[in-house]
Parts: structure tokens; sequence; C-alpha cells
């Protein structure tokens, strides 16, 4: 006699501890095999789109902050050069320093809390994290220094940034400098060879190298799959150009190769950042711009890479004070146009250590 | 200096020998009350101290639900990140007794809305609330719990938590620092120390009721 | 350092193969009639001049008279990149193929237009709202939505 058995549908999330946010998957599974899923999003769409529209170019800023809430830099510097090109402005050299440190300092931010998140989605509930919040709140320390905020700063503008440096942002930077690659020994020492985090990890998930460039995924999550792209060297904007680095890739694309693309970005933000405070050079940190930017009639499309992936914005300008039309690339949506591929098959377990390698900020995926 | 004394004056002797002996008392004791008593604390048995609590019930029911509040998950935006900080290892929310944070709202009694919530969140957002047990509090955490914030005007952000849930407290701030949600705690926690317990025993109370 | 490629080049080469499609071509893009789009999107991702095997974006702009819907195509083996448009004249019920058979990537991104701005794409393997809720009246990207 067989047994009748039938899929059995679950609801996860959008209140869920694992979920990164509100974001809602409705699972169909066999006992515990995952036989399909059906990403739900939008519960924190907020219409960052349609308000752009009605701001001027510098009072978009904090709305900019807002999309990828771990990494309000990065977001700031890509509207800021967007905005910059269409409105042909020029930056001061010493604030194209300050901006590649901050950034530089944001992508190690948002990458502690990736791997934190990643870690605790793999079963170690809040030790590792508190590891690193522990060195975030250094970093945010650093960041309040400029701006006096700790999450969402507000602290870059079309030519320039809005404060300079103040004297002791650099001997506390180069504090942090010198303390951060033994922090990451340690987080080597305790993770890249631990039994259970391979366990968890090795092998799950694959994302195929066709797949990833197919589906348009960008940033660590394509740079595990072995696809050798980042938009610092490939098109260098700002400065990145002075700077010598490397850019680490997996080789087969799963979740341990992610965590592992992170680990070792981390290493080489390090390295930029000291560079470029070698160089930081003194002068004007912001150049003569009119409080009210009308960039000539035309459009845009300029990118970046945020620590997340490949953070874009589309401006269409119509020469009013306003942009005409303002879209983002939500890098964090995108990478998730092949959640399906890589969880279906997996078991519960492996699709919250699955979803979690991906990195995703809610404020990014819903917009 | 013996002298007979009336029958009937006897009870009065008697009574005056009572009165001596009372006065005697009297000024025994105000021989010995020179200097005013001592505060008990500072005399009385350390073990009959840390036995023996004179409270009513309210303190005491207020002052254990004020020391445990358990948060519930309702962590739709960027103020979550600021919560997650708080319970982190340099602000260390487990000093208020509220490290504990619940994926199920039924363990659960009190819900800080960290972040931005949207009509299409906010029928998830109700059934939270609905599903945890009272007594239970809301602090609003951030701009958009209270106001919607820079999002008010948006055509899918709901202006404020209060028009879904009941909102105890109001924590301001795009985010909020850490230092200010402890504030907003520490405001909860007043508030729930002045509430008036109703018990309502399983059985009624029988006797009568002191007049007075 | 990317080459951004000249949109009157690309059109040249674009007429070429099919003479009909290109409807208008500036430095910066080249504009695709929207019958055309498919056969057009297929051959810059195949010929191997262009090699367009990675699509960064898809958005569309309402300009009252019609809507735009943009491209944003990268190689990564050549590390080019140009910008791709077609127009859609029709406001009652726009419609333009989708280039999901092409790239993945298109899915959620034709998705988000259908919702904020009611643009159809036909071929869709599974073409609905995906922010707002079912439901919501208007799309919300439109300039005359209030």
């Amino acid at each position: 006699m067989t047994i009748k058995t039938e899929p059995f549908v679950i609801n996860f999330g959008p209140a869920h501890p694992s979920t990164h946010g509100v974001f809602r998957m409705r699972v169909v599974l066999d006992g515990e095999v995952v036989l399909d899923l059906e990403p739900v999003y939008g519960y924190l769409h907020r219409g960052i789109e349609k308000l752009a529209e009605q701001r001027t170019y510098t009072g978009i800023i904090p709305l900019t902050d807002r999309l990828d809430y771990l990494a309000a830099m990065s977001n700031n510097l890509a509207h800021c050069i967007a905005v910059e090109k269409l409105a042909g402005i020029k930056v001061p050299e010493r604030a194209e320093y300050l901006r590649v440190i901050l950034a530089e300092l944001q992508r190690l931010c948002s990458h502690l809390i990736a791997v934190g998140a990643f870690l605790n989605d793999s079963g170690a509930f809040m030790t590792p994290i508190l590891y690193m919040l522990r060195e975030r709140e250094k970093i945010l320390d650093l960041f309040e220094m400029l701006s006096g905020q700790r999450l969402t700063y507000n602290d870059m503008r079309p030519g320039g940034v809005s404060q300079d440096a103040p004297e002791e942002f650099l001997p506390a930077l180069h504090k942090f400098v010198d303390q951060m690659p033994r922090y990451l020994d340690e987080y080597d020492q305790l993770l890249a060879k631990n039994e259970i985090l391979l366990a968890r990890s090795k092998g799950v998930g694959i994302l195929s190298k066709e797949l990833a460039i197919n589906s348009s995924a960008s940033g660590p999550v394509l740079r595990a799959s072995g696809v050798k792209w980042d938009i610092r060297k490939a098109e260098p904007y700002s400065i990145y150009d002075r700077f010598e680095f490397e850019i680490p890739t997996g080789t087969a694309g799963d979740c341990y190769d992610r965590y592992l693309v992170r680990m070792l970005e981390m290493r080489q933000s390090v390295r930029i950042i000291e560079q470029a405070m070698k160089q930081f050079p003194s002068g004007e940190y912001r150049s003569r711009v009119p409080k009210l930017i009308r960039p000539p009639v035309g459009e845009v499309y300029s990118r970046i890479e945020a620590p997340k992936g490949e953070l874009a914005f589309y401006i269409v300008s119509d020469s009013s004070i306003a942009p005409y039309r303002y879209h983002i690339r939500g890098t964090s949506l995108i990478n998730l146009t092949a959640l399906r591929d890589m969880i279906v098959g997996w078991k519960v377990a492996d699709l919250i250590v699955i979803f979690g390698s991906i990195d995703i900020c809610m404020g990014e995926v819903d917009r | 200096m013996e002298v007979e004394k009336p029958v009937e004056s006897r009870c009065f002797d008697l009574q005056t020998e009572l009165d001596r002996t009372e006065g005697a008392n009297t000024e025994v004791l105000k021989a010995k009350s020179i200097a005013p008593i001592p505060d008990p604390d500072e005399w009385l048995e350390k073990s009959l101290e840390r036995n023996i609590l004179l409270t009513t019930v309210d303190t005491l029911v207020d002052w254990a639900r004020r020391s445990a509040l358990w948060t519930v998950i309702c962590f739709p935006a960027c103020c979550a990140f600021e919560f997650i900080a708080t319970a982190g290892p340099r602000f260390d929310i487990s000093r208020f007794g509220m490290e504990i944070i619940r994926a199920s709202p039924r363990q659960a009694d009190l819900m800080i809305t960290a972040g931005t919530l949207t009509w299409k969140m906010a029928p998830q957002v109700r059934r939270i609330y609905d599903q945890m047990a009272e007594p239970k509090w809301v602090i609003a955490m951030g701009a958009c719990g209270c106001s919607g914030g820079i999002f008010a005007s948006s055509y899918s952000v709901v202006p404020g938590y209060n028009r879904i849930v009941p909102v105890d407290v109001y924590v301001p701030g795009c985010p909020p620092r850490p230092e200010a949600l402890l504030y907003g705690v520490r405001m909860l926690q007043n508030k729930i120390a002045r509430e008036h317990v109703d018990i309502k025993l399983p059985f009624p109370l029988t006797g009568t009721k002191k007049e007075g | 350092m990317t080459v951004s490629l000249s949109g009157t080049e690309v059109a040249k080469q674009i007429a070429s193969q099919f003479p009909e499609a290109i409807a208008e071509s500036s430095n910066q893009a080249v504009v695709v009639k929207t019958e055309y789009l498919l056969k057009v999107a297929e051959f810059l991702k195949n010929s191997p001049d262009f090699d367009f095997n990675y699509l960064n974006d898809m958005t569309a702009a309402d300009y009252y008279d019609y809507f735009e819907v943009v491209f944003q195509l990268s190689s990564l083996n050549l590390n080019h990149k140009l910008m791709l448009k077609t127009r859609c004249y029709e406001r009652l019920k726009p419609a333009v193929p989708s280039v999901c058979c092409l790239w993945r990537g298109a899915e959620l991104m034709e998705r988000e237009i259908y919702d904020l701005m009611g643009i159809t794409f036909t071929g869709h393997p599974n073409l609905k709202r995906i922010v707002l809720w079912e439901g919501f009246q208007g799309h919300p990207l439109r300039k005359d939505y209030l």
C-alpha cells in the first residue's frame, strides 16, 4: 500500500526573523523539500520614485538614504555622481578622496551585517552578529563624526560633501584601519574552516555563471559565480582608477563562495582606505554649486558598485529644479530574479541559508 | 500610716493602686524614650527584612509587567537596524530585561514598530497586534512610525502607526538613536508603573464592606 | 573603461539587418520601433560585434504623448554599453513585447513597469502587480496619476 501524499503550501513572512525585513515567500513543500517558490514583494513599497519627482536634486538625497539603509553613503554617492554627470559639476580633489573613504567604510559596514545576518540564518543565532555589530559601531562612530547621524547620513552633495572632515577624523580612521585586519583575522579563525558553516553552505544554492549573467545579478552574487566584474574596475567612477585593489571571485557560486567573496572584499576595502589616507589632499571640500540645481534637458544612466551590487540611477531632466523621471535600479530586487532557481530542490533549512547569502535590503527591493 | 478605710471606698483604693502602677509604667517608658526609635531598617533582623515587603498589588503587578518587556518582531524598515544596534553589544537593551526578541506575537507584550508602514503591510501588523496577549503596549519608533515621516505624502504609506494600532509612546527621529529608543522604553516603563490593576477573582468576595 | 557605443553607429548596423526597425537615433541612444524590438534585441545579444549579454536595467518614462521603455545593455566580455529605447504611442492599452526570453533579468523589471506605469509586456511568463496590492487603482508613475 502506498501512502498518498500531497504538496504542502506554507507562507514564509512577511514578519519572520529570517526574511531581512518584510519579504514574503509562498513555498510549496514535499515533506521538507522545496518544490516551488513564489516571492511576494512590495511590503515596503514607499513610492520613492514618485516622491523624487516633486523634490529638488538636493532634496532627494535624504530619500536615497532610505533605499538601502545599510549602505546610505553609497546611495548618496550614486545619486550625487548621477546629478554631477547630468549638470556637469566638478568635484574637488579632497571631496573625491573623502567620498571614496566613506564609500569603502560603508562597504565594510554593509558586508559586516551581510555576513553576520548570513551566519544568523545558518543557525548561529545572535552570537556571530554581535562580533560584527561591535566593529560596525566603530565605523558608525566615524560616520557620526562627519555627519552626526548613525544610519541615514545625508552627507554627500552634488559637488562634494556637506562638510569637511573634522581634525580628529583622520587619526580615528588611522586607528580603525590598523585594527580592522586583525578583526578580519579573528573572523577567519572562527569561521573560514568552521565545520558547521562548511556543511551548511558549501555546495548549497548554486547559481551558475550563465544564469547569473542572464538574470542580471550583480555585486558579490555575480562575482561568487566566477564572473570578474566590478564597476570600480570596469568603469572607474570618482577616483577609483588611482587605487590598487583586486576583485575577489568565487568558483562554484554556492553560499560559501558568496560569504567568502564578501570577506575578501572587506580586506580590499581596507586596502583602498589605506591608500586613500596616504594620498589625502588638503583644499576645498565642495565646489560652488547653486542651491537649486537646474541641469540641462537630457537623461543620464549612472552606475556605481554599491556593496550589494550595481546601483544605478536613471534621471531624466526637463531643466526644472526637480527631475522629470527618477528611476532607481534596485540591486537587491534584481539579485532576487534567480531566487527560485537557486532554492528549488533544497530543503526548508537551506532555503533560509540561500536567501540569507544573497544579502538583500528590503528598502531597496521595494523602494 | 495605716488608716482604716470605709468599705464603700475600697474600690477606689484599688483603683488608685492601679493608677499608680500605670503611672509607674508610663514613667518607665518615658524614662526609656528619651531618644526617637531608629528606622526599622537599621535594627530589624536582616532575614526578616528580606522576607517582608509591604506594597500594594498595583505596584507589584506593574513592577512585574514593566521589568521584562518582550518585544515582538515587527521590523519593516530602517529603524530595525537601530533597534538591532540597541540590542547589540554597545547599548545592551538587556539591562532593561528585554533582550529577548520574540518571533511569535503570543509570547510578547511589547511591539516596537521599527519602520515605515505601507498599506500592503498594515493588515499583517494589525494581525500581529491582535495575536499578542493582553496586556500589550506599542512604541512607535521613528518619524515614519509617528506620522509617516518623509514618506507621509506617498500613495502607499500609512501616515503613522496609530491608524492601525493604539500607540503608547512615540519616539521621534529618523531613525531615533538607540539612546532615544531606550528613553522611550523608560517612559513606557514609567507609564506602566502608574497603571491601576483590576484583579478579577474567579469567585465573588463575600463579607461586608467596612463603613467609613 | 566601459565604452559607451554611439547610437548612430549602432543604428547603422541594425539598419543593415532590419532596414525599417530604427525610428530615431542619436549619439546617446537608439530608438527602435516596437514591432521590431524583439528582433533587434536578439540581434544585439547574439551578434559577436555587440555581444550584449547583460541587461543592466529597464525602465519606462511617461511623456504624455507616448511611453518610452528604456533598456540599458552592456557586454561583460567586450565592456561596452548602449541605451536602447522603444516608444509606445497607445495610452489606454500600451503594449510592448517582453524580452524575458532573452534576458531573464527583465522578469522583475517588466513586472515593476507594468505595476507602476501600466505597460503590458506581451509574452511575459507571470505578469502581475509586484509592489502594489491587487485592486490598487491606477498606475502611480504615470504623469496623470494624482
